[in-house]
C-alpha cells in the first residue's frame, strides 16, 4: 500500500474557471491509497510548495500527485520540493489539468469530469512508480577538436584560453584548411593568410593545445564526459621530434609530386611542407612520389639531414586519447565539376574552378600571383559562372551561400590584375551579410559585365571568325530574353560546397546523423545549431552546411562554449529514466542493438544476452517496444505503469 | 443522453504532447473525450498498449508523434510508423472498425492541427458508436 497525496491547483482562475476544484479534491480523497487531497490557489508559489513539503512529512507520503499545469512547466519545481522533503523526485506525478483540460474545454461539467479521469489515471500509475537515482559520472576535462581549418583552430584556441587541454586533429600535414588556400577574403579584401597565420601560430605556441597533424580519428567509444578516441597517426617518414625544420631535405629532393595545396596547378617535392606558412614547419614524405619508395634507391634526404630525422621505416601509429567533449569541424569538399561535362572542366585548359583561381591570385601560388593560364598567356576576357552544381535540382538543391561573394571578389581581382573583360553569369545575386551588398554595389561600378542567367554550356565550337580560339559560354540572358554567346579566354566555375566525401564515415564513428545533403545534422536547426543528437559532440563550420568565414568562426566559438559547458563540470548527472535488460527474459535476438539510434544496447556474447550502456541511453523506449520478450524495461515508463495509467483513464 | 466516446491518446513528449499544450496555451477548444498518456517517444508504444486500450473500453485510440524525419531521437518514429501500421492491420483483422485507430504526426508548433485532429477524430468515433468488439466486460 502506498501513501498518496494529491494536490490540485486553481492556478488563479486558469483552472478553477472551468474545473470545479473542490469537487475534484473530494473525488481524489476517495481514491484508493490516497491519504490526503488538498487544493491551493497557486501550488507553484512558495506557500503552495510548503503545503506539499509539510504534507509529505505530516502524512508520511510516499507518492505525490500535483494536478496543475503541464509537466513541461513545473515538473522540476515539484520534484525539487519532494526531494527537499526526503521523497525521491521520481515519485512525483504531474497531472496536466490546465493546458490539456481547463483551457481547452468550455463546459464546466465536462472539464471537471475530465480532470477527475486524469487524476484517476495518475493515481493508478503513481502506485507502480519506483524511486530512481541519477547516476553521477566523472567528466574528463579535455576536449578533442577534429579538423584543423579555421573552425577547428578557432575552437581550439577558445578552449585553450580557459586553460583546458585540447587535442587538435588534422589529417593533412598542416593546419589551415581551405582558408589557407584563399588569396583575399570578401568583402573587406584583407589577405586570407595575413589574418589566418597568426592564429595558426597561436595554436602552435599554446601549451594547452596538442597538435596532431597527419592524423585521423580511427575509432570513438564512450559517451559524454568520457570519450575514448583512437587516433591514427599516419607515417610521415620524418621523426618530427628530431626534425628542426631546416628544409635541407626539401631542397635536395629530386622527386616531384602534385601539389594538393595548389590544387594540382603546381608540383611540390616528394618530401614537402605544403605551404610556406604551414604549421607545423615539419616535412612529410609522400610515398607515392618518393624515388626511394618507388625505385628503392635515392635516400638523399637522409644524407642531408643533420638531425637524422628521416625514418623510412616509420609505420602508422595509434594513440588513445580521453576527452569529455568533441568538436567536429571537418569542413567541406568543393564539388567535382568534371561530371558536369557541359562546362568542359578537365576538357578545356581554359576552364578553372574557384579554388584554382584562389591559388592563381595568390602571390605565393603557382604563378606568383599573376593571372596567367595553363598556356602561359594572360586572359583577355573571363567569364565567371555562378551556381555550378548548387541551386540545381539535378545536383545540389541548396545554395552554397558564398559563391556570389567570392565570384565578385574574383571579378574585382581580375580587374585589378588583368586588362580583360569580366563577365558574371548569375541566377540571383545573393549578398546577405555584413558589408556584402555594399561590396556588390562597388563591383557594379567597376566595369564588370553582369549577365543574369545560368550558363548553359562552355564550348570551343566557333560560329564566326570572332570566336576563333576562344571558349564560348552560352547563356540565356533572362533580363533581355536573348540567348547569348560570349567568347572568352578563361572560364571560372563556382562549384557547390558539398559535404566531405567521407562525412558518412565520420558520422558513423561519432554516431551523428547527416541531412539529405550529407552535412552533419544539428540537434535543432534554430535553437541547438551546434549540438548533435549525441551528447557531448558538437559541430562547427561548413561540415554543418555551407557558410562563410565569419559564420564559421562564430560557430566555432559557440561550439567551444558548448564543449566547455560539458567539461567545466567535474561531475555530471546522467538521465535516470533509462532502459535496462532483464537478462532472464532476453532471447538474444539483438533487435535492441539494431534499432537504437545511440548505440546503447550491445550484445554480451559471453552471457548470450543484450545489455544496455546506460550512459548512452536517452530513455526513448524504442528498444523496449522492439523487444519481443519484453525483457527491456524503460524506467519510469514501464509497461505496467503505462497500462495502469490507461486503466485509470478509461474508468471515467 | 448522447453517446460520448472514450478516446485514449498516447503522445510523444517532444512533439504531439507539446503541440497539445500549445493548443491549450492558445485557448483552442476541442471535445473533452480525449484522455492522454505521455510517453517519451512514439517508438515506446508497444502495440499491446493499443490492444489493451480497446480491451479497457476505449472507443477510439489516437497516437501522436513527431513528423517522420523530425523525431527527437532521430529515427524512433520511423519504427513507430511501421509498427503502428501493422497494429492497424491486426486490429482490422480482429474485426475492429478501421476508423477507431488513428496515428497522426503533429509537431510542437501545430496546436491548431492537434485541436483539429481531436475534434475530427472524436466526431468520427462518435459516429461509429460504442466499441464492443474488443472490450472486456467487467461483469465477466
Amino acid at each position: 500500500m502506498s501513501r498518496i497525496g494529491v494536490f490540485v491547483c486553481h492556478c488563479g482562475m486558469n483552472i478553477a474557471k472551468t474545473v470545479r476544484v473542490n469537487e475534484t479534491v473530494e473525488f481524489a480523497r476517495d481514491l484508493p491509497e490516497v491519504v490526503v487531497a488538498e487544493e491551493y490557489r497557486f501550488v507553484c508559489s512558495t506557500p503552495g510548495q510548503e503545503l506539499i513539503f509539510n504534507d509529505i512529512k505530516k502524512y508520511n507520503l510516499d507518492r505525490v500527485i500535483v494536478a496543475a499545469c503541464s509537466p513541461l512547466m513545473h515538473e522540476k519545481t515539484f520534484r525539487k520540493v519532494s526531494e527537499a522533503a526526503g521523497l525521491n523526485q521520481y515519485l512525483v506525478t504531474i497531472v496536466n489539468i490546465r493546458e490539456q483540460c481547463s483551457w481547452v474545454t468550455e463546459d464546466e461539467d465536462e472539464a471537471t469530469s475530465k480532470a477527475k479521469a486524469l487524476i484517476n489515471g495518475a493515481v493508478y500509475r503513481a502506485r507502480l512508480l519506483a524511486p530512481l537515482s541519477s547516476r553521477v559520472i566523472d567528466v574528463h576535462p579535455d576536449v578533442v577538436v577534429i579538423g584543423g581549418g579555421i573552425a577547428g583552430i578557432q575552437a581550439a584556441l577558445e578552449i585553450a584560453a580557459v586553460n583546458r587541454n585540447v587535442y587538435l586533429i588534422e589529417r593533412t600535414p598542416s593546419i589551415g584548411g581551405h582558408m589557407a588556400q584563399f588569396d583575399k577574403t570578401f568583402p573587406t579584401l584583407d589577405c586570407s593568410a595575413c589574418i589566418l597565420t597568426p592564429k595558426m601560430d597561436a595554436v602552435l605556441q599554446n601549451p594547452m593545445i596538442e597538435l596532431l597533424t597527419y592524423s585521423e580519428v580511427a575509432e570513438v567509444k564512450g559517451y559524454v564526459g568520457n570519450f575514448d578516441i583512437k587516433v591514427k597517426h599516419k607515417a610521415t617518414c620524418v621523426n618530427h621530434k628530431k626534425c628542426n625544420g631546416c628544409q635541407a631535405c626539401v631542397e635536395k629532393c629530386p622527386a616531384r609530386g602534385i601539389s594538393e595545396f595548389d590544387e594540382g596547378l603546381n608540383k611540390r617535392k616528394a618530401i614537402y611542407i605544403p605551404f610556406a606558412q604551414a604549421v607545423p614547419q615539419k616535412p612529410v614524405i609522400d610515398r607515392e612520389s618518393c624515388t626511394y619508395f618507388l625505385k628503392g634507391k635515392c635516400r638523399l634526404c637522409e644524407k642531408v639531414c643533420e638531425q637524422g630525422a628521416i625514418d623510412y621505416d616509420q609505420e602508422d601509429t595509434f594513440r588513445e586519447i580521453k576527452a569529455g567533449a568533441i568538436i567536429v569541424a571537418t569542413g567541406y569538399d568543393l564539388m567535382d565539376t568534371k561530371p558536369l561535362v557541359q562546362y568542359g572542366y578537365g576538357k578545356y585548359p581554359g576552364v578553372y574552378h574557384a579554388l584554382e583561381m584562389e591559388r592563381l591570385f595568390n602571390s605565393a601560388g603557382p604563378t606568383g600571383g599573376k593571372v596567367v593560364m595553363r598556356d602561359g598567356s594572360e586572359p583577355q576576357s573571363v567569364a565567371i559562372l555562378h551556381c555550378i552544381g548548387s541551386r540545381d535540382k539535378n545536383h545540389h538543391e541548396y545554395c552554397s551561400r558564398v559563391c556570389c561573394m567570392y565570384s565578385l571578389k574574383f571579378a574585382h581581382l581580375l580587374k585589378e590584375k588583368t586588362k580583360g573583360d569580366v563577365y558574371q553569369l548569375y541566377i540571383d545575386m545573393r549578398a546577405g551579410g555584413k558589408g556584402y551588398e555594399e561590396f556588390y554595389n562597388r563591383l557594379l561600378e567597376e566595369d564588370v559585365k553582369f549577365i543574369r542567367g545560368k550558363a548553359a554550356c562552355v564550348t570551343d565550337r566557333t560560329k564566326n571568325p570572332e570566336e576563333a580560339g576562344k571558349l564560348i559560354v552560352e547563356v540565356d540572358d533572362t533580363l533581355t530574353g536573348k540567348f547569348t554567346r560570349i567568347p572568352v579566354d578563361m572560364v571560372v566555375l563556382s562549384p557547390a560546397m558539398t559535404a566531405r566525401k567521407d562525412a558518412k564515415e565520420m558520422a558513423r564513428l561519432l554516431n551523428l546523423s547527416t541531412d539529405k545533403n550529407g552535412f552533419f545534422l544539428e540537434r535543432h536547426p534554430k535553437l541547438a545549431p551546434l549540438s548533435t543528437m549525441t551528447d557531448g559532440v558538437f559541430i562547427a563550420g561548413t561540415c554543418q552546411s555551407p557558410k562563410d568565414i565569419p559564420d564559421t568562426v562564430a560557430q566555432a566559438t559557440g561550439a567551444a562554449a558548448e564543449a566547455l559547458v560539458v567539461v567545466m563540470k567535474e561531475k555530471m548527472e546522467l538521465e535516470a529514466t533509462t532502459a535496462f535488460v532483464n537478462a532472464a527474459a532476453c532471447c538474444a535476438c539483438q533487435n535492441c542493438v539494431k534499432v537504437c539510434p545511440y548505440g546503447a544496447p550491445f550484445f554480451n556474447a559471453e552471457k548470450n544476452v543484450a545489455e544496455i550502456n546506460e550512459a548512452l541511453c536517452k530513455g526513448c523506449g524504442l528498444c523496449a517496444a522492439a523487444c519481443p520478450t519484453s525483457a527491456i524495461i524503460t524506467r519510469h515508463f514501464t509497461n505496467d505503469q503505462i497500462m495502469a495509467e490507461m486503466e485509470g483513464l478509461m474508468e471515467f | 443522453m448522447d453517446f460520448e466516446p472514450k478516446i485514449l491518446g498516447i503522445a510523444c513528449n517532444w512533439c504531439t504532447y507539446t503541440g497539445a499544450d500549445l493548443a491549450g496555451t492558445t485557448r483552442l477548444k476541442y471535445p473533452q473525450n480525449l484522455r492522454m498518456v505521455r510517453v517519451m517517444c512514439s517508438s515506446r508504444i508497444n502495440p499491446s498498449f493499443v490492444f489493451r486500450a480497446f480491451q479497457l473500453g476505449a472507443d477510439g485510440v489516437l497516437i501522436g508523434g513527431c513528423h517522420p524525419g523530425d523525431c527527437h531521437y532521430g529515427t524512433g518514429n520511423m519504427y513507430a510508423r511501421r509498427r503502428l501500421a501493422i497494429t492497424k492491420k491486426i486490429l482490422e483483422f480482429a474485426g475492429l472498425e478501421p476508423g477507431r485507430f488513428r496515428v497522426e504526426w503533429i509537431s510542437a508548433s501545430e496546436g491548431n492541427r492537434f485541436a483539429e485532429v481531436v475534434t475530427e477524430f472524436t466526431a468520427a468515433v462518435k459516429g461509429l458508436g460504442p466499441q464492443t468488439k474488443l472490450k472486456v466486460s467487467h461483469d465477466g
